[in-house]
């Protein structure tokens, strides 16, 4: 059993807070296939936080096949990141990386990365949509 | 959807003060719906005319389908914890239970005793003797014992400590996960409620300023900021909540159900607060010149 946190000021929802606190701890290997998360009575009793909000958390890790709601009984993992995940980022991972290496070549500090970054990826959004 | 709550243009005047003006609401049944504002706005008015408790002076209030103060029927379905959670201090939390199934048709003894239980509080202690965060799950208890399908609460966690505020929100919430239930809960600071409540409602003197689903509202509203425009050249296809402006900048709080980006705008994101405070600020048109003469 994994006990969550919340940060309410990292600026990232409650909700998806607690998803990415599941992933984690799939990827640590803190949970496995087969182990309960905490109900959503519990979860909410502990925080103080609205029952949607963990019912949509653990909706979003249903729908990514992470987690199986039983009936009655609790939410389970049925499935863990394959390592073939973080593989497939390699490549990515190496080009970004020497992109990084680049961008400080070129005198941008990590303020000035991220705001390119963050610009760029706003206006890919507005370029497909 | 069910709606739990329907309020037209429900209006409380006393004499000529106006407390409530033309409130018009539609709460979905199941939300826990944070009543903000501040104090003296008529967050309390509204809560003691959906519980039944005053007469509007016009305007009408439909709650769970029937109108608040139709009588013991209607009663039954609604718990009310008044502001600064009382209760009768010479009364043991005994008496208080016992009152409670005494005065209540639907009373449920085992959901009330187990929580007191569970609360590691002594039946035999006198109301009069519990800190300020006991009392409080006391009342709130009581509302509980009655199973009600819509709790109404008025300010409960202003006066509590910070732990006492985290233990009596997580006891409503796990009340409403088990009950699914209709929460009202009012409070002056919305940072108490960002955690609990899914729908909103600004009041602010007297009148409704915005009212909607919490991740709605989040993810319609806006700060942008750009080099200085004239006050009424916000984002195409935005509506401005608040502007602000010095010489050379332009700030807008905008609601937008489409994403800005236009790169001549930088774009964050909201908080519950900040997205409040602007509309507990919004734009008064004529403001607007002033702000150019002082930021010169």
């Amino acid at each position: 059993m994994i006990e969550f946190h919340l940060d309410a000021r990292s600026g990232v929802s409650p909700y998806l807070q607690l998803v990415q606190q599941v992933r984690h701890a799939l990827r640590l290997g803190i949970l496995a296939v087969g182990d309960q998360l905490p109900t959503v009575k519990d979860v909410v009793a502990t925080l103080a936080i609205n029952p949607n909000t963990v019912s949509k958390a653990y909706r979003e890790l249903e729908y990514e096949g992470l987690v199986e709601a039983r009936q009655g009984v609790g939410t389970f993992v049925v499935r863990t990141f394959g390592e073939s995940t973080l593989a497939a980022q390699g490549p990515l991972r190496d080009e970004l990386a020497a992109w990084l290496d680049r961008a400080r070549e070129a005198g941008l500090d990590e303020e000035g990365i991220e705001a390119l970054f963050r610009d760029t990826v706003r206006a890919a959004v507005g370029r497909t949509s | 959807m069910t709606t739990a709550i329907r309020t037209d243009a429900l209006t409380k005047r006393y004499g000529r003060r106006t407390a409530l003006d033309a409130c018009t609401l539609d709460i979905p049944a199941g939300r826990v719906v944070g009543l903000v504002g501040p104090n003296g706005a008529g967050k309390s008015t509204l809560l003691q005319l959906l519980a039944g408790l005053l007469e509007p002076t016009s305007g009408t209030a439909t709650v769970l389908g029937g109108r608040p103060s139709s009588g013991p029927e209607q009663l039954a379905r609604v718990g009310f914890v008044a502001q600064d959670t009382p209760t009768y201090s010479g009364l043991t939390i005994r008496d208080h239970l016992r009152l409670g199934a005494h005065l209540n048709a639907r009373w449920d003894a085992g959901l009330a005793e187990a929580r007191v239980a569970r609360l590691g509080l002594d039946p035999d202690q006198k109301a009069g003797r519990l800190s300020g965060g006991q009392r409080a799950q006391l009342a709130l208890t009581l509302a509980m014992g009655k199973r009600p399908e819509l709790l109404l609460l008025d300010e409960p966690v202003a006066s509590l400590d910070p732990l006492a505020r985290r233990e009596f929100l997580g006891g409503l919430m796990e009340f409403v996960a088990e009950q699914g239930a209709t929460v009202v809960l009012s409070s002056h600071l919305v940072t108490d409620l960002e955690r609990v409540c899914d729908h909103l409602v600004l009041l602010a003197a007297s009148h409704v300023q915005v009212s909607g689903e919490v991740d709605e509202l989040l993810a319609t509203h806006q700060r942008v900021t750009g080099r200085r425009r004239p006050h009424d050249e916000a984002p195409a296809g935005t509506s401005v909540v608040r502007s602000g402006h010095t010489d050379r900048q332009s700030t807008f709080v905008v609601r937008s159900s489409v994403p800005v980006l236009d790169p001549e705008w930088a774009v964050e994101p909201l908080d519950l607060e900040e997205l409040v405070l602007a509309y507990m600020t919004q734009d008064v048109v004529d403001a607007h010149d002033l702000t150019v003469e002082v930021s010169r």
